[in-house]
């Protein structure tokens, strides 16, 4: 609810949350052209809903209201069928398939209960594909926003290129995790790549990335955090500007250097900042597929939650109720997260 | 205390062109920059270069920086090994119909969340809230089923539709309509627009920075999108560019077509490079909104 409030003058509009009739931001109380001006003010939220209430009670629908009514199903309803058919139904039907031991594209399906997570928490799966996740998920986060904020601290310094630097920056993050990931195999190529190259200079030989399942996991949580630490900067840039300059002033003017400035002043008004990049980086480094796909196609050291699940369903072995299992327990995860973060919103959003 | 303090600072601060001032702008300000700078761009501009390499300067440890006879013949061999114009034209129609639509139901749902009267409205948009935290990874196998179901497999609509209902565009812009001047509707409204008018003749109008912000974000998603395409379609000439790449690299004995893939790649990046340099503050500002941009 306070989310609501924070925007400032939404007055109206906000009533149009609450109320279930006056209350919506539309004109007069008459028809289009009725000729009774005087009436149009800023609408008044507490008598609007309260003659409302009064006069409907809730339960009769006035010609007019059912209008409106009509109007706002014709606009919204495809898309609320869209989310719920695609977003919502999804969810569910994964509780369902998880229960079955189901191999994709057959007629028969036998339910199995807790089989498929039983199966997962009990064989090596879960060690090592929540190791993988957890390793994967906690470097790519760390190192996106350790790296993040150096670099968002760079580009606030008032400096000549400093906005070309930022775009630049921040360009990886909107390009094809697909395109990105061809892009680095070729680097990391032990052979033709440039990174050999570059070692042979020093006389040493390049490693199998590819092959090497601790290597592999490495190279992609160093192309991962490649692509998203624009992402980091630029928030963290918008938090360091938003930054009150007299309490830096007046920390200078008692003497404490640049450093004891960052750790005591800086870092603890940052940590909205901070807890914002930190939820929404779990949660996509959580669903990162696309560069962990292409760099290794069959998943070698690189099986997270979201990779085992695709491979289990659609590479090797059709799985769809083992997958699906997968699958939940990774929602599970990114509910838990999301709360947090649902919890954060309703504290303190800022629009865009 | 405070006062002796302030008698110390000012003559530290009165030479603004000191060497030592010009220094600490050098390493606190470019040296981290241009190197961080430089640590983005070096990757993709050595995309573009091999990609522009014959496969004798790329197939080698003898290292070349820059191609010594620039050659398209990478392109057209990607285009031969592959087919790899189709891979184009299928994401430029998928991108394209995709946001146009999700832009449209965006506006409308938005629109009728603010403007219209209707019983349940808190908690429709409760409900789309939840879906924008909702990743539509976990969703793949449920609609991959349904969608193959209903013949979808290697179809457009198959790729299209499971994602077309948008709860982020849908988000953003009721978030800034119910920032719009009441008092403009309402003389709208007097002067007997009805509701369709009232949307695009004067929300939609004052309204385009921020629906430019929503579609070139979708404009985006749509492109790079990767698992829904690459388990619905397993024909090329259904394939988008990231799922046709997939195939070229499967296809072609890995290191000998690193001048191919490079080509490939730089098909799939490029336009969405050339369109981000030339709108980037819509799409920052639409990809980092909830933040404390302000």
């Amino acid at each position: 609810m306070s989310w609501l409030d924070a925007g400032g003058s939404h007055a109206a509009a906000e009533a149009a949350e609450k109320g279930d009739d006056d209350g919506t931001v539309h004109g007069g109380p008459g028809g289009p052209g009725d000729g009774r001006r005087g009436q149009v003010k800023p609408p008044r939220v507490g008598t609007a809903r309260s003659s409302g209430r009064s006069r409907t009670g809730g339960k009769y629908w006035t010609p007019r209201a059912r209008r409106e009514a009509l109007v706002f199903l014709a606009l919204a309803l495809p898309n609320i069928v869209l989310i719920a058919f695609f977003t919502y139904r999804p969810l569910f039907a994964n509780m369902y398939y998880s229960t079955l031991d189901w191999t994709l594209g057959a007629a028969q399906a036998t339910a199995i209960g807790w089989g498929n997570y039983v199966e997962f928490f009990t064989s090596s799966d879960a060690s090592t594909v929540l190791g993988i996740t957890a390793v994967f998920t906690l470097a790519t986060v760390g190192g996106a926003m350790l790296l993040g904020l150096l670099v968002g601290i760079a580009l606030n310094a008032k400096v000549k290129g400093q906005g070309f630097a930022r775009s630049a920056i921040f360009a990886p993050y909107v390009l094809s995790g697909v395109g990105v990931g061809l892009v680095w195999l070729f680097i990391f190529d032990p052979v033709y790549g440039v990174l050999s190259w570059i070692l042979r200079g020093f006389g040493a030989s390049s490693p199998q990335w590819i092959n090497d399942p601790k290597l592999a996991l490495l190279m992609v949580i160093i192309v991962y955090v490649w692509k998203n630490l624009g992402y980091c900067a630029v928030i963290y840039l918008a938090g360091l500007q938003s930054m009150p300059k007299d309490l830096m002033e007046a920390a200078s003017l008692d003497g404490a250097g640049s450093f004891r400035r960052f750790i005591s002043i800086t870092l603890p008004l940052l940590s909205p900042t901070t807890f914002f990049i930190l939820i929404t980086s779990l949660l996509s480094s959580l669903q990162a597929f696309d560069i962990i796909r292409i760099m290794t196609r069959t998943g070698n050291g690189t099986n997270t939650l979201i990779f085992e699940s695709y491979l289990q369903a659609f590479s090797t072995y059709n799985r769809a109720g083992y997958s699906a299992a997968i699958s939940v327990v990774l929602f599970v995860l990114l509910l838990l997260l999301t709360g947090l973060q649902l919890r954060f919103v309703e504290r303190k959003v800022h629009y865009a | 205390m405070s006062t002796a303090t302030a008698q110390i600072i000012p003559p530290q601060r009165k030479r603004p062109l000191s060497w030592k001032n010009i220094g600490q702008t050098i390493l606190g300000g470019y040296v981290p920059l241009v190197a961080a700078t430089l640590v983005v761009l070096l990757p993709l501009a050595w995309m573009i270069i091999s990609s522009l390499k014959a496969p004798g300067e790329i197939v080698t440890t003898e290292l070349t920086i820059l191609p010594q006879h620039p050659t398209m013949q990478n392109y057209v061999d990607a285009a031969t090994s592959v087919p790899f114009a189709r891979f184009f034209l299928n994401s430029v129609i998928v991108t394209s119909i995709a946001s146009v639509i999700k832009c449209f139901l965006a506006i409308v749902t938005a629109y009728a969340l603010v403007f219209v009267r209707f019983p349940f409205k808190r908690a429709i948009f409760l409900l789309i809230l939840v879906a924008l935290m909702v990743p539509p990874q976990v969703s793949v196998l449920p609609n991959y089923i349904l969608i193959a179901g209903l013949g979808g497999l290697n179809t457009y609509w198959g790729i299209i539709l499971p994602g077309l209902g948008t709860a982020f565009g849908t988000f953003l812009l009721r978030q800034h309509f119910m920032t719009l001047p009441v008092s403009i509707l309402e003389s709208a409204e007097i002067d007997g627009a009805n509701h369709w008018r009232r949307l695009w003749q004067i929300v939609f109008p004052i309204s385009v920075p921020t629906i430019a912000t929503v579609a070139l974000v979708t404009i985006v998603t749509e492109w790079n999108d990767y698992i829904w395409p690459l388990i619905v379609v397993d024909n090329p000439n259904m394939m988008t560019l990231p799922v046709g790449l997939t195939l070229l690299s499967n296809s072609d004995s890995g290191s000998q077509a690193w001048g191919i893939l490079m080509a490939g790649a730089v098909i799939v990046i490029v336009p969405i490079l050339i369109i981000f340099a030339a709108l980037q503050r819509y799409i920052v500002a639409g990809l980092t909104q909830g933040s404390v941009t302000g």
